[in-house]
């Protein structure tokens, strides 16, 4: 078995900021070829700009079925194989279910879990003629233990647990695993946007009293990318600081 | 030049691993042959290619045995 990344190509969707950019970066230091997504061209420029040759950016709208067979026809005439996805990019829209509005429970739900169907459904013909492949999708704690303010997020992110596992059991048996990684909260722009009374009832929940670092999601999304994780599949590994064991 | 039976023959030997002599016409992939529905699908995925073509989910949910998938790509195939 080999134990080298080298030569691999991966698909990292929301890759502009925060978690899904030192996914990125990570996965090109192991010398995979890394194609990050970005809502915008500029976000696109961006991402081509930090991977500084080590792969492109590229605008994807991954609500778009359109935008999203463009991404793949690219991928397969640039570069021909494509052998790891990770699902990163997610929207919040929070509210109250009370006053929540259709339209934020279908943003929340056609980008951060319609999209992800779409995606693995998209690159599957590929991993499976090849007889390997790895599908890592970003989940969340709170997919786990639930947030006021967020049943759109919570449910769309303990939806791709249920996804993983059922197309983790289909597609075993060719070699390609299907994993979650489920943040706890990790200093990004997202949470950010979180209140401070939000946040100071989130610490105290905390074991290790601390944001996590979006590269602290990268590493377990890059071992289970790896050769070494080829038994893994349909895991969901929780990197949380001690915030949920489950 | 293959007939197109021939080539629907040697592409289900190759997928399923099973022998010349299984191949019979009205042999079933998953009764028959030894087939789950994953490795049906990839089968038409390999016809596709084969012969290409694309072939619509509600035709390829059709192709169950030998003698249908030689029907499909007679009726259907570029070349």
């Amino acid at each position: 078995m080999t134990t080298s990344m080298q030569g691999q190509v991966a698909l990292v969707t929301g890759a502009s900021r925060g978690i899904g950019k030192a996914i990125a970066l990570q996965l090109a230091e192991q010398g995979v070829t890394v194609i990050g997504t970005a809502t915008t061209e500029k976000g696109a420029d961006a991402i081509s700009g930090y991977l500084s040759g080590k792969g492109e950016g590229i605008a994807l709208n991954v609500t778009q079925e359109d935008s999203i067979n463009a991404a793949l026809k690219h991928i397969d005439e640039t570069y021909g194989q494509l052998d790891i996805l990770v699902n990163n990019a997610g929207v919040t829209k929070d509210n109250l279910l009370m006053r929540m509005k259709d339209e934020e429970w279908d943003t929340v739900m056609d980008t951060n879990l319609k999209s992800v169907y779409r995606l693995s459904k998209g690159v599957m013909r590929g991993m499976m003629k090849r007889r390997s492949g790895r599908i890592i999708n970003i989940s969340s704690v709170v997919g786990t233990t639930g947030n006021p303010g967020q049943a759109n997020y919570c449910a769309a992110k303990a939806g791709l647990v249920g996804f993983t596992k059922a197309l983790a059991k289909e597609i075993a048996a060719r070699g390609i695993t299907v994993n979650c990684v489920s943040p706890g909260f990790i200093d990004t722009d997202m949470t950010k946007s979180l209140t401070e009374d939000q946040k100071q009832a989130i610490f105290a929940n905390i074991p290790a009293s601390r944001l996590g670092q979006p590269e602290e999601i990268a590493a377990a999304v890059v071992f289970l990318a790896s050769p070494g994780a080829a038994y893994i599949t349909g895991e969901t590994i929780h990197v949380n600081g001690g915030m949920a064991m489950v | 030049m293959s007939t197109i039976e021939e080539r629907v023959k040697k592409i289900i030997i190759e997928q399923l691993g099973v022998k010349e002599e299984e191949v019979k016409p009205e042999a079933s992939f998953e009764n028959d042959l030894g087939a789950d529905s994953l490795d049906t699908v990839e089968l038409v995925m390999a016809l596709e290619e084969e012969f290409e073509t694309e072939i619509p989910d509600e035709e390829a949910e059709k192709i169950k045995t030998v003698q249908s998938a030689i029907d499909y790509v007679t009726n259907h195939a570029n070349d």
